[in-house]
């Protein structure tokens, strides 16, 4: 997580286990419960949620944007509710329900969110979308008829550099109404 | 645990304010001791509130008791951030975010670049050079509100549990901000109101969604008949600590809350309030927007107009 320390190969990688054993970094056993698996992992202690989806777990669905909480790509549910996951240690999540982007379809069945979103083109270059689809699930979950400012609202932590912002709100429209 | 391991620990709670400046070097720490152990209740009583530190600002802004008799403070908590971090994020947090200053809150190497400054690394203020303080400005939205509705917090420490009132746990100092032992742990917030209090916070900040404020009011105003009994205006984010504005309290007693005694005592409330240069936006601005958060806060909670940011 410092800026000294951020490693970027796979743990597989010999020389990145070299240099982790020399520098002394503290490893812990985690059971993580991600997507509804519970998964053993032997990860530095020091590393993010998002950093240890992408490179330990290889669910990179979920994308690495800012790493400083303004941008919400990296958005994934805990116990249900969005949060970023650059900003929270695996650490203290054991015993939480993680759900991730590749959580959200139900085996080949996309979410009802996922196929409005494909319809109406509410993703451009994508790179917000899982994040987008994480947060709105969440919201429809708790609430199944929001108003367009409830919809904005929930969304409000998750930027679209592509601006299509229009679209993305009346695909969750979209979806809240097929849900019903 | 805290006092052992000394000044190379810090807590953590939602991390939501840690973990980008450890990732900017702005903190450099050997141990995190997670408070992941702190209680997470809000107990309400008629006229008192005792919210648990590892409450998340979302079930704060959301509790139905806040929203209803401690309304400046769950719209306070409300207007944090953005929706995933208050998710993460907690009332305790936000008591003890770290002050701000756009000198400060840059990654290490764009800091080295611009040379160090007193808070962290270098030997002199930026900001006014010829000063011999850190001017950072304290940046936190609950904190005004709960100095407004006279909170009380409680600290446990390795030398006991004692309470203090919110208003000395901030120094006037934008590198030590906290008064409190650095191995104290805030546990709890407790509100107070009168069945007449009526409290509101007005924020300001560049995007609605998600940005620090660059000038917040947060009143709470007793009323006797239509008259105020007493009342108390805190700014945010003008101050290396939350600034109570005085002298307009003084005003508004005795006073109708119409709308020229209103503007008069924004007037009065704005006039401590000195931003420096080292906030988003031009610090002329925000001194000039401090009467406005202040006249939409009164008026809010006299029940006139919504306000700014709502
Ligand atoms: C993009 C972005 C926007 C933000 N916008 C705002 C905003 O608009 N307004 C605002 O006020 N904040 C804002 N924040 C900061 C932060 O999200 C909040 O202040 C939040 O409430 C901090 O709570 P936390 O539990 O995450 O604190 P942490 O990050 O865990 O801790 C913050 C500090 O407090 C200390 N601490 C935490 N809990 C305790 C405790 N119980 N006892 C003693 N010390 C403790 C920690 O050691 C640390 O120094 C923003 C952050 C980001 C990344
Ligand atoms: S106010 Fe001055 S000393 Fe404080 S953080 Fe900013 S530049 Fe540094
Ligand atoms: S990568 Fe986490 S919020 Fe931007
Ligand atoms: S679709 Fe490109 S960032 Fe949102």
């Amino acid at each position: 997580m410092y800026a000294n320390a951020v490693f970027t190969l796979s743990n597989k990688d010999v020389n990145q286990l070299h240099r982790e054993a020399l520098r002394d970094v503290e490893r812990v056993v985690l059971t993580l419960d991600v997507n509804g698996e519970a998964r053993q992992l032997l990860v530095p202690s020091h590393k993010t949620l998002l950093e240890v989806l992408r490179e330990d777990m290889q669910l990179t669905g979920t994308k690495h944007g800012c790493e400083l909480g303004e941008c919400g790509t990296c958005t994934v549910l805990i116990d249900g509710k969005p949060q970023l996951s650059c900003l929270l240690l695996p650490i203290q999540l054991q015993g939480r329900a993680i759900t991730t982007i590749e959580g959200m379809a139900n085996g080949s069945d996309l979410h009802p969110l996922q196929v409005a979103f494909a319809e109406l083109g509410a993703a451009q270059c994508g790179y917000c979308t899982p994040g987008i689809l994480l947060a709105a699930r969440s919201l429809l979950e708790e609430n199944p008829r929001p108003a367009r400012d409830e919809i904005r609202e929930a969304l409000a932590g998750n930027l679209c550099r592509c601006t299509g912002y229009t679209k993305i709100l009346q695909a969750v429209e979209l979806a809240a109404d097929r849900l019903r | 645990m805290a006092a052992e391991l000394g000044p190379r620990a810090m807590f953590v709670a939602g991390g939501t304010d840690l973990f980008p400046k450890l990732k900017r070097r702005q903190f450099e720490v050997d141990s995190l001791i997670g408070l992941d152990f702190l209680p997470r209740a809000i107990r309400n009583g008629s006229d008192e509130c005792v919210i648990d530190a590892g409450v998340t600002l979302a079930h704060a802004s959301h509790d139905p008791h806040l929203n209803e008799r401690f309304s400046g403070y769950a719209e306070a908590a409300g207007h944090v951030s953005s929706p995933p971090l208050r998710n993460a994020g907690t009332i305790g947090g936000n008591l003890c975010v770290d002050t701000r200053c756009n000198y400060y809150d840059m990654t290490y190497e764009w800091r080295k670049a611009a040379g160090f400054c007193l808070k962290k690394d270098g030997d002199i203020c930026l900001v006014a050079p010829s000063s011999p303080r850190c001017w950072a400005v304290s940046s936190s939205d609950t904190a005004p509100m709960a100095i407004a509705l006279g909170g009380v917090v409680t600290l446990v420490g390795a030398s006991g549990e004692r309470e203090l009132p919110v208003t000395a746990l901030y120094r006037d100092d934008g590198d030590r901000y906290m008064a409190k032992q650095p191995d104290e742990v805030v546990t709890g917030l407790r509100l107070r109101r009168s069945p007449n209090t009526r409290s509101a916070y007005v924020k300001l900040r560049r995007r609605g969604s998600i940005d620090f404020p660059i000038a917040g009011a947060a009143v709470a105003v007793e009323l006797d008949g239509d008259r105020v009994e007493s009342c108390r205006i805190v700014l945010s984010a003008v101050a290396s600590y939350p600034l109570e504005a005085k002298a307009a309290e003084e005003f508004l007693k005795g006073r109708r809350l119409q709308e020229d005694v209103i503007r008069e005592a924004a007037e009065i409330a704005s006039r401590p309030a000195k931003p420096l240069d080292n906030a988003d936006l031009s610090h002329f601005w925000r001194k000039r927007m401090v009467r406005v958060v202040v006249e939409q806060a009164l008026a809010r909670a006299s029940d006139q107009q919504p306000g700014l940011d709502g």
